[in-house]
């Protein structure tokens, strides 16, 4: 990106002003480039009938997801005699550079999150309105076209799968003890200690990757304040100063001082915390249900128990569940666009999340007709633990601007893991406001 | 940080411009144009690459734009939200100026050292030369899962070596006061590397006949190098201090791919991509970062000029 164009051989005084001067400066060419490129697109769709081909932006790169959208892919290609052309880009790296992305040279069909991280980039333009496709679509209940629809009520997005985070187990290992899973905040607490009496590193814990600590903020948030709180923290509404917020973080602080958690979060990834659940070296862990499943061997699925993250005030209860819903998008500057929507129209269908969670069935289907039958165990917990939320939020980074989400709040909860006294949450509540302030001033479009 | 004054071959120059200037005569209207189409591609790629973009940085540094449509002026507001409550903007300033200093004073020093220790014709000399510059053929991004491969805390070889496995290992990369040092032992790693290879060729190009009459005069062999060896390899000195600030400003991969330059390896580069070019697009406000990584390049650069400059005066 600001790499040196230098070679030490051509390494001249006019050159280390060259080289000084491009590396100050370049990083503006690509938004020139991409803004000056802008409309022109989708012109090139080709009639209906014709077999055509259509290219798919995904960023499942672990190697089960990946299976998983090929195999779906196959059915389509079978079914519509059209070809698709899977581009798949590391998951992480691809988020990184969504926008760039989306304002380049982006494919006719793109993965992509529910919610307002979709509607983001609806608003500025980036995403076609697949109304039209939606109209078409059976099964998806109102909650869906809801998280799935623009701020000005187009939809833009069409939902694959969804998944559950909550508080994971180990069965075995709770036979063993005699341990209950905790219903409550209180008796999560003294479980954790238990387990650290018995040797048991309690709360399995990363944070490398800036989004795993989001989770157990927004469910100690929405169990201590309730759902809406959360929706109007993300949405810039509440202050981050409130009382409110500070508590949530005091709470939080209290597992690490009293030694709960695995030590080290800011250098974990959620790989390897996965893997130390797997492995049984901690005993419980805030993820969602393929983090778990996918760093767990397959034949110990059914040892691994789920249950909501605990209750903290009785009058909100567990009714909140963190439900993610991951899709596709059609780009507004897709080259295909008849084909892109043709691909999406399959994509919303039950086969295609049949097809899909036959291969990575670490996920559960959104569409009412889906197949269900086959199921693993974790897969119907994790179902029946969505079915009985009465609301279902997206995650922090997905309920709030991303602007906000990866350059703010990221690098405010790795500084928290690594210190949290009180003064350091009243310091970083303060500065995390003023932030908010700064960016959230700003129009999304 | 002063320049060493101008080398040995640039006073060599005059005598060549006189010559070319005697042949210019000679020169048909063909091989003017020729000339100036050379000369004029290369004004027109510098306005267009360098004076372009960076000017158009600084103006965007006075919006803010996503990407699309037409930029929002704000004023100085991305500069005062960069300087009061963005909490890693003074760290990314600290970490560029102490890789700099980390890497002019010991890592630059070191590749030096093991340099004239080289020139020594050592046993196995070749051995150790390829060892040393082995880490240069390496790009950053692969020293970077390197790092991790070495210093996790769960996985790392490092804990596994001492026995601290089961998420009792030592935190050398999420903790921010161990991380910094860690991606610092290995920039220099691969700086030490280069700094050495440079020297060597330096060295060998140094007029034995210099040192024996160094000797001859009585110098001991340290007063021999810094008074004698190490001046007349000012070209190369030149060279070292130029590639030790590029480095310093441009490092980016090895802590971008350790954890994406947060938590205690902020530096100004990575503020600038996480900006502009990542999810969260705040393209005006990352400009605003880069004109900062502007104005400290800039104050090299200017000092630089300065020091040739005057001396071609001087001259």
């Amino acid at each position: 990106m600001t790499q040196s164009l230098l070679t030490p051989s051509q390494l001249s005084r006019r050159s280390l002003l060259r080289g000084a001067a491009v590396g100050a400066g370049v990083v503006t060419v690509p938004g020139l480039l991409a803004a000056c490129s802008g409309g022109g697109g989708g012109s090139g769709s080709s009639g209906g009938a014709k077999s055509q081909t259509i290219s798919l932006g995904s960023n499942y790169s672990d190697p089960t997801p990946k299976k998983a959208i090929q195999d779906m892919m196959d059915a389509y290609q079978k079914k519509s005699g059209n070809t698709v052309k899977v581009n798949t880009v590391a998951h992480n790296d691809y988020q990184t550079n969504i926008t760039r992305y989306l304002q380049g040279n982006p494919d006719d069909a793109a993965a992509w999150f529910a919610g307002y991280r979709m509607q983001f980039f609806a608003q500025k333009g980036y995403l076609a309105d697949v109304s039209d496709v939606w109209s078409g679509l059976t099964g998806f209940s109102d909650a869906l076209k809801q998280a799935s629809t623009g701020t000005d009520g187009k939809q833009y997005f069409i939902p694959l799968y969804n998944y559950a985070w909550a508080l994971f187990y180990r069965k075995s290992t709770f036979q063993a003890k005699g341990y209950q899973p905790p219903k409550t905040w209180d008796e999560y607490v003294a479980l954790a200690k238990k387990m650290k009496a018995d040797g048991i590193v309690p709360i399995g814990f990363s944070e490398k990757d800036g989004w795993p600590a989001m989770g157990t903020f927004d469910y100690i948030n929405m169990r201590k304040n309730g759902y809406q709180f959360h929706v109007d923290l993300m949405a810039g509404k509440e202050s981050w100063t409130d009382q409110k917020v500070k508590d949530v973080f005091g709470m939080w602080a209290s597992l690490f001082d009293q030694g709960l958690y695995q030590p080290g979060a800011n250098g974990r990834t959620w790989e390897e915390a996965g893997t130390s659940f797997a492995k049984k070296e901690v005993g419980l862990v805030v993820f969602g249900t393929p983090h778990v499943g996918l760093q767990t061997p397959k034949a110990e699925h059914d040892d691994i128990g789920i249950v909501p993250f605990p209750a903290i005030d009785p009058a909100n209860g567990t009714d909140s569940i963190e439900a993610p819903i991951d899709g596709f998008m059609l780009p507004a500057k897709a080259k295909n666009v008849a084909g892109g929507k043709d691909l999406l129209k399959w994509l919303g269908s039950p086969e295609a999340e049949n097809t899909y969670l036959k291969s990575d069935p670490n996920n559960i289907a959104v569409n009412s007709a889906a197949d269900t039958g086959n199921y693993e165990g974790l897969q119907k917990d994790s179902a029946a633990l969505v079915a009985q939320a009465k609301h279902i939020s997206q995650y922090l980074d997905r309920d709030t601007r991303p602007d906000f989400a990866q350059t703010v709040v990221i690098k405010a909860f790795q500084s928290f893991v690594d210190k949290h006294s009180k003064a350091d949450i009243d310091a970083m509540c303060a500065n995390m406001e003023d932030q908010k302030k700064s960016i959230f001033s700003q129009p999304v479009s | 940080m002063a320049a060493p004054p101008a080398s040995s071959v640039e006073a060599a120059a005059p005598r060549t411009r006189r010559v070319r200037r005697g042949r210019r005569r000679r020169l048909e209207a063909g091989d003017i144009a020729i000339l100036s189409v050379l000369v004029g591609v290369t004004i027109v790629i510098d306005v267009l690459l360098i004076w372009g973009t960076s000017i158009a940085s600084i103006i965007l540094s006075f919006t803010s734009y996503g990407g699309l449509g037409t930029p929002d002026f704000i004023g100085t507001r991305n500069y005062h939200d960069i300087l009061t409550i963005d909490l890693s903007f003074i760290p990314a300033v600290e970490h560029n100026l102490l890789w700099l200093a980390f890497l002019g004073v010991v890592a630059t020093p070191l590749g030096l050292l093991m340099a004239v220790l080289l020139d020594r014709q050592l046993r196995f000399s070749r051995f150790y030369q390829s060892a040393l510059y082995l880490p240069v053929a390496l790009s950053f991004a692969v020293v970077g899962f390197m790092v991790q491969l070495i210093l996790s805390a769960d996985q790392g070889v490092v804990n596994a070596i001492l026995g601290r496995t089961h998420g009792n290992g030592i935190d050398f990369l999420g903790d921010p006061h161990k991380n910094i040092w860690m991606a610092l032992l290995f920039a220099s790693w691969r700086h030490t590397g280069y700094v050495m290879i440079l020297y060597l060729a330096g060295l060998k190009s140094v007029d034995p006949a210099l040192k024996e009459a160094a000797i001859v005069d009585g110098a001991n062999p340290v007063q021999t190098f810094f008074r004698v060896v190490f001046p007349t390899m000012r070209p190369i000195n030149v060279i070292i201090l130029v590639i030790t600030v590029i480095e310093s400003l441009r490092a980016f991969d090895l802590v971008y791919v350790i954890n994406v330059g947060r938590n205690g390896l902020e530096l100004l580069s990575v503020l600038v991509v996480d900006n502009i070019i990542g999810e969260a697009s705040r393209i005006g406000y990352g400009s605003a970062i880069a004109v900062f990584l502007l104005i400290v390049t800039l104050g090299f650069v200017i000092t630089y000029l300065t020091q040739i400059l005057r001396r071609e005066e001087v001259r």
